[in-house]
């Protein structure tokens, strides 16, 4: 293919492109549907054979994320991706990489739950992705793409938040983004870092001791008050992100007497709803979180002061909602509309809440 | 200008392939374009179903509830899809495998006869071409040039020797297709 070339292709085949183009290292995942589509691709593209990334087929979920825990420990530039119950057993490797500040992307394309659930699409892991499905106080930068062009742009932005704050970013995606097809211009080929490079980039990194001090990365502290500076550290390190990496789009808000916040492809069915309640006079607009965490609270909040109620709209029985709520703290009526188990709901369902909404 | 179709039959009969080939002809005529699939265990031997957008702006939702266009090749995606076409849009359908006929008359309906077509073809493969070729006869989304560029593209090296074949099929399902009702 050639550089700057439209092409035509699925989400997930699109994110496996991106990977071996934005420098990545290495993929290390466990074939699950909607997903598999990922590590395929990484098998008849045979990176390994050109930039040198490593394609591993784990034995299963729990030890793609411990290699990309090491990967990620020697600062090389490491991903995985799941399924829903596959990145539930993934959980523990998450919080741990947290812990031990590692950087790495967990890829998941979310499906129907709990537990095995269904192999359809679903938005039910917002919880687990943004308030840490694993144990202890820590987030992780959390992107929600909505387009098969942002699953092939967020792989490079995943990588260089990861690194620019030591911490594992979740693109979490779904059934519908992974499996469509639409238009996708893959991002310019970036070749992977030197050593020389990764020695520079990440002085932390366990990757070889001669001449320097050895570096530990782990995150088991006994000491509590030395565990407690690591927590303060950490949240210190959560502030700056929410300060400065808060992302999200706003479609038609400028009139909108009602706004709907959706993410992912529930916001690409959202904005086909406001295309219809527009035709039939009623004025709504549109926030799409893109950083689910940090979440765009403020950006909601100001949105908030001129609507007359505001609608989440997810594929989920109402998590999102929360984080809406807690921002606009009872200024602004908020509802919620999703379908679960797989049902994917339509545009026209949307019109009639924002109708609902109305009364 | 934009087309919200429905293709959908049994897993086997190319249904995604159809989809697929339409879905890329379009990005050869510089449309937006968007091929969201059914996926899962209904493909094998049950019913598959694709959508397909084509348009000259920007595609919101991939997933819709009503179609101009539904391009239906078994009894099940007839009883599942005819209410779903919009009053005044189309319904292309084989009479082979359908046992009760569309009803509606706020709508186009269209027969083409392709099973029979390929049977006298002696080629099941070309089916899902005559199916596209009776469709760009009556929603000319597409030009012919383009599928057959699209074709280049989707299938592999190994089978180029069958674009003739295809090309064929594209052109006597051009042909084989003919009102029923119009609404």
């Amino acid at each position: 293919m050639e550089e700057n070339e439209i092409l035509l292709m699925k989400g997930n085949e699109a994110i496996a492109h991106a990977a071996i183009r934005c420098g990545c290292d290495g993929y290390f995942g466990y074939p699950i549907t909607p997903q598999s589509e990922i590590l395929e691709t990484l098998a008849v593209e045979k990176p390994w054979e050109t930039t040198g990334m490593v394609v591993v087929q784990a034995e299963s979920e729990l030890a793609s994320i411990n290699m990309v825990y090491g990967g990620g420990a020697t600062g090389k530039r490491v991903m995985t991706s799941s399924s829903s119950p596959g990145v539930a057993l993934m959980q523990e490797g998450i919080t741990y990489m947290a812990g031990a500040e590692i950087p790495g992307l967990i890829v998941n394309v979310q499906r129907g739950g709990p537990g095995l659930g269904t192999i359809q699409p679903s938005q039910g892991d917002y919880f687990q992705s943004t308030r840490g499905g694993g144990n202890g106080d820590y987030n992780v930068i959390v992107l929600a793409p909505a387009s098969v062009q942002e699953m092939a742009d967020f792989v490079d932005l995943s990588f260089t938040l990861a690194f620019r704050y030591r911490i594992p970013v979740i693109m979490l995606s779904d059934g519908v983004i992974g499996q469509m097809m639409e238009k996708v211009v893959l991002p310019p080929f970036k070749p992977r870092r030197t050593e020389e490079e990764l020695r520079q980039e990440c002085p932390w990194a366990a990757n070889g001791c001669k001449n320097r001090k050895k570096n530990i990365v782990t995150s088991l502290e006994l000491d509590p008050h030395a565990m407690e500076l690591h927590n303060i550290h950490l949240q210190e390190k959560y502030k700056e992100i929410k300060e400065k990496e808060v992302r999200y789009e706003e479609y038609m808000t400028e009139d909108a007497e009602y706004l709907i916040v959706a993410f992912g492809s529930a916001a690409r069915i959202a904005q086909k709803a406001i295309e219809l309640c527009r035709a039939k006079g009623i004025r709504v607009g549109m926030l799409r979180p893109i950083t689910l965490w940090p979440f765009p609270s403020q950006a909601i909040k100001t949105l908030a002061q001129k609507a007359k109620g505001i609608l989440s709209m997810e594929i989920n029985a109402g998590q999102m909602v929360e984080d809406i709520q807690l921002a606009v703290q009872g200024c602004v009526p908020v509802f919620h509309y999703g379908r679960m188990g797989g049902i994917v709901p339509t545009p026209e369902e949307i019109v009639n809440e924002v109708e609902k909404m109305k009364q | 200008m934009k087309s919200e179709i429905i293709i959908a039959g049994f897993g086997g009969q190319g249904v995604l392939s159809m989809g697929k080939i339409l879905a890329y002809a379009a990005l050869f005529e510089g449309k937006e374009v968007t091929w969201m699939p059914s996926y899962g265990p209904e493909q094998r031997g049950g019913t598959a179903n694709v959508t397909v957008i084509v348009s000259d702006e920007k595609i919101s939702s991939p997933i819709l509830s009503e179609y101009d266009t539904a391009i239906i090749l078994n009894q099940p995606s007839l009883d599942k899809f005819e209410s779903k076409i919009k009053p005044g849009g189309n319904l292309i359908y084989d009479p082979y495998g359908i046992s009760t006929p569309p009803q509606r008359t706020d709508i186009n309906v269209y027969r083409i006869n392709a099973m029979d077509v390929a049977a006298e073809m002696a080629n099941v493969k070309a089916f899902n071409m005559l199916v596209l070729g009776g469709f760009l006869n009556v929603c000319p989304v597409v030009s012919i040039t383009n599928v057959l560029k699209a074709l280049h593209k989707t299938l592999p090296q190994r089978h180029h020797n069958l674009i003739p074949l295809n090309e064929e099929a594209l052109k006597r399902g051009n042909e084989a297709i003919s009102p029923v009702s119009q609404a």
